[in-house]
């Protein structure tokens, strides 16, 4: 497809306490049906939405944490993590939840779906997009 | 908004959707079946089926491109196409699907 543009979505964020999470993941799915190129990037407290074990019993919100699970299946299967942003907040990828995606072009092998850059690789992901989504 | 299942109602919103997730059982799918005059046959039901399994693991109503993918690789390539779910479910299969399998109307969804 000729017209395909790219698609960077930063998500800055804690997943709760306000709806920026909840509503990057939505537009990102509502936003799969076009088949643009996406790209996700999980930054600052952002880094907090994939992280594992989540448990939202306490505060009376949906666990959405599980539907980031579904990404594969909506092919977005780029998706990058801030390496500092882990560290300064004492977490590794082991925090996060592994997310995959079926490899169509490989016998559909499941491969995983997340990368680790530090701050120029974010720099580049950034500049090199015709479409930048702020959450 | 409400539907009569066996002397019990339940609450819908203004398109039939079941207002809560956890009142959903296979009598209250047929009813909402039957309010849009359609009968769910077995190939209804794997569908339905399906449609709650996957809300279960991901907490979303997939969308009907997913959800084709999904059916295909589960029952089979003759049944993972939209010709297919199409005849089961006419008005969309995942907007009327979710509807019977009391799921919340997917998102953005045709």
């Amino acid at each position: 497809m000729s017209d395909t543009k790219k698609f960077v979505y930063i998500n800055r964020k804690a997943p709760y306490g306000t709806v920026y999470a909840l509503e990057s993941l939505e537009v990102v799915l509502i936003g799969a049906a076009f088949e643009q190129e996406v790209q996700l990037v999980f930054v600052d407290d952002g880094v907090y939405q994939l992280t594992k074990g989540q448990d939202t019993d306490g505060i009376g919100m949906k666990n959405f944490s599980k539907t980031y699970s579904a990404l594969g299946d909506y092919d977005v299967n780029q998706i990058y993590v801030d390496e500092q942003s882990l560290k300064d907040r004492g977490l590794t990828m082991d925090d996060l939840q592994e997310l995959t995606y079926e490899d169509e072009d490989d016998d559909w092998a499941e491969k995983s779906s997340m990368k680790l850059v530090n701050r120029e690789q974010l720099a580049d992901l950034i500049s090199d997009a015709d479409v930048l989504l702020n959450f | 908004m409400a539907l009569d299942v066996n002397g019990t109602s339940y609450e819908v919103d203004e398109e039939g959707y079941l207002a809560n997730l956890n009142d959903w059982n296979p009598d209250v799918a047929a009813a909402l079946a039957a309010a849009d005059d359609a009968e769910l046959t077995d190939a209804h039901w794997e569908v339905i089926n399906f449609l709650r399994e996957y809300y279960e693991e991901y907490q979303i109503a997939p969308a009907v491109r997913v959800l084709t993918k999904a059916i295909g690789k589960k029952l089979g390539k003759d049944k993972g196409n939209s010709k297919y779910l199409y005849e089961l479910f006419p008005y969309g299969p995942a907007k009327q699907a979710c509807k019977y399998a009391g799921l919340p109307k997917p998102t953005g969804c045709v």
